[in-house]
């Protein structure tokens, strides 16, 4: 069985949002696998960026549940527990379970560990590359320094944890190729950089769950695969499952573990890319025709014409 | 060039007073975006709990060192006069975060005359004296009693020496702490300082209060320069502070302190060599001409609009 079956890190089920007579998602369900890739695509328009927002607290959704199993398999009757309790948390034997739809999203990104990217590119662009990895790591870093007051007498104790967490971001530098910048302003740096120092800053935070929204819009095809390989270092040397909204075929295909495919707000095929690929829904979907059957007529007649 | 160099390190005097008045200024403006127009009355109030602790001081404790009172002095200064504002802050502005632009600026006019008010209420409406102080002066140039010495008086020294240092300190907090860092981060884009773990209200209440001990240092020194403090004497300084930050661009710390400086030295050099009873209109129309030409300031950077 898949991995996101038998160990799922966010169980998304029947997850519907409506704004006034507006149904962007309906009653989509589905699993981020521990430790995988997992992609998340479909046509201009098929809800992607609002299941995101409800999962990272932007938007409450109108009904359903998240529910992020942080450190391990949730028991699902413990969940319903949880559920019926009415709290946003607990802490189970397998760790810590969030009901992700509970909270708002400065809690899901500090207590959940949840980091987000958003489409545009938010970096603290009057900031060094390196200060913005240094802020990411800022809760960890005020707890060392007495809110600044150690920082201030300059304690040994604050100076520790300040050149850990700069060697922790000049790590992050390297890994994207940055070290040589990591004095400019990162409003100066290309747009391809920006991108990956976007990600290394998420990265910093330690989430369990990283979600990128069109990481690759916009990239060059050199930059695209310096991007792809960036996740996948991320999915083999770090504990840290990625949710990614990507348009650019080549890169979901290459990378991807797990694949769910939205139109029109409700989810139309779950599976390996090479299941999705195939699937005769998602050509439906991408092709514009209204259901299956049509979709294999079309294939068949493209497929028919290319041949000579 | 006696009256120029008198006249400078009397300029560089008054304006060390506005530049730590503006930080605050600037400071909230930067991170939130709205003119505290209580600020002036955050700093006029740190002149009586200034004033008060003084007298307390040397006349209940009979703390005979001038010096050490006045440390003293700051240090309560700064903890009382930050409590209010981070009261001011909690009660008048925090609420008003989601609402409409213009609702937190009302509230902070609402908050000045309140200020205003109170102290002249609980502190009555006259002048209150303080014993002049530190008055023995340096001569740097010419004969003592020479009508063209060139002095600095003790006090001047401590307004001068007490604004650098509490400046470099400040400073250093700003560009070195993971709090400055933090608040340059809020500054930048709130929403995604919050999705990082910073803690967006907590930034912004120790940004209220930095402002508001550099007021306080400000208003003891004023306390100290003019020996007299009455309850609406935060207006003007306010004013005048609020225009150095503006002229320096405001959002940018370097450019308050300039911008104070400036402001300082245009006004006691047009009472020296023009008239004193137009200083007032000459710091404020050098105002008007910086902003037809530089918009955002001497030091501000320009709104780049994104495409």
């Amino acid at each position: 069985m898949s991995r996101w079956l038998t160990d799922p890190i966010l169980a998304v089920e029947h997850l519907s949002m409506r704004f006034g007579g507006l149904v962007a998602v309906n009653d989509v369900s589905f699993c981020v696998g521990r430790g995988d890739i997992t992609a998340l695509i479909g046509p201009n328009g098929a809800g992607k960026t609002t299941v995101f927002n409800c999962i990272t607290g932007f938007y409450k959704p109108t009904q359903g549940r998240l529910a992020f199993a942080r450190e391990g398999r949730a028991d699902a009757a413990e969940v319903r527990a949880l559920t019926n309790t009415g709290k946003r948390h607990a802490r189970l034997p397998s760790g810590d379970i969030y009901l992700l739809e509970r909270m708002p999203d400065h809690e899901i990104a500090a207590k959940a560990r949840v980091a987000r990217t958003f489409q545009n590119i938010r970096l603290f662009g009057g900031m060094t590359a390196l200060e913005n990895l240094v802020v990411a790591q800022h809760n960890a870093l005020m707890r060392a320094s007495g809110w600044s007051l150690l920082g201030l007498i300059g304690a040994p104790s604050w100076r520790r944890a300040e050149a850990s967490a700069i060697e922790k971001a000049r790590a992050w530098l390297a890994r994207i190729g940055l070290e040589e910048r990591a004095d400019d302003p990162a409003a100066a740096l290309p747009y391809g950089d920006q991108r990956r120092l976007e990600i290394a800053r998420a990265m910093c935070s330690e989430p369990a769950l990283l979600c990128l929204d069109e990481p690759a819009a916009g990239l060059n095809p050199r930059e695209s695969a310096q991007l792809g390989d960036l996740l996948r270092l991320i999915r083999d040397e770090h504990a840290t499952s990625i949710l990614i909204i990507e348009h650019d075929m080549s890169v979901v295909m290459k990378i991807s573990d797990h694949v769910v495919v939205l139109d029109y707000g409700a989810l139309i095929s779950d599976g390996t890319p090479d299941f999705v690929r195939n699937d005769p829904h998602v050509i439906a979907a991408y092709l514009g025709v209204s259901d299956a059957a049509e979709a294999e007529q079309v294939v068949a007649e493209i497929s028919g014409e290319a041949r000579p | 060039m006696e009256t120029f160099l008198q006249q400078l390190i009397n300029g560089v005097t008054l304006g060390s007073i506005y530049g730590l008045i503006a930080i605050g200024y600037t400071m909230v403006f930067g991170i939130i975006g709205m003119v505290n127009f209580a600020h002036g009355d955050v700093f006029m109030v740190s002149t009586f709990i200034a004033l008060i602790a003084f007298l307390a001081l040397t006349t209940l404790l009979g703390i005979p060192s001038i010096f050490l009172a006045l440390l003293l002095v700051m240090i309560i200064a700064m903890v009382m006069t930050s409590v209010w504002s981070w009261a001011i802050e909690r009660i008048a502005y925090r609420p008003l975060r989601g609402s409409f632009r213009l609702a937190p600026l009302i509230s902070a006019i609402g908050m000045s005359i309140f200020l205003m008010n109170f102290v002249q209420v609980a502190q009555g409406p006259r002048n209150k004296p303080l014993p002049p102080m530190l008055n023995e002066v340096i001569y740097l140039m010419g004969e003592p009693g020479a009508a063209n010495a060139v002095t600095i008086a003790w006090r001047q020294i401590i307004i001068i020496a007490a604004t650098a240092i509490l400046l470099a300190i400040f400073w250093y907090v700003v560009q070195k702490t993971s709090l400055g860092r933090a608040q340059r981060a809020v500054e930048q884009d709130r929403k995604m300082a919050a999705l990082l773990g910073v803690d967006v209200d907590r930034t912004v209440s120790i940004t209220f209060v930095i402002g508001a001990m550099l007021a306080a240092v400000a208003g003891t020194l004023y306390l100290l320069q003019y020996g007299v403090v009455r309850f609406d004497d935060g207006f003007i300084p306010g004013v005048k502070a609020f225009t150095a930050a503006v002229l320096g661009g405001i959002g940018s710390i370097p450019g308050a302190v300039l911008g104070g400086l400036l402001i300082g030295l245009i006004e006691v050099m047009w009472a020296a060599y023009v008239s004193s009873d137009y200083k007032n209109v000459a710091a404020f129309s050098v105002l008007v001409v910086v902003l037809i030409f530089m918009p955002s300031g001497l030091l501000g950077r320009p709104e780049v609009e994104k495409v």
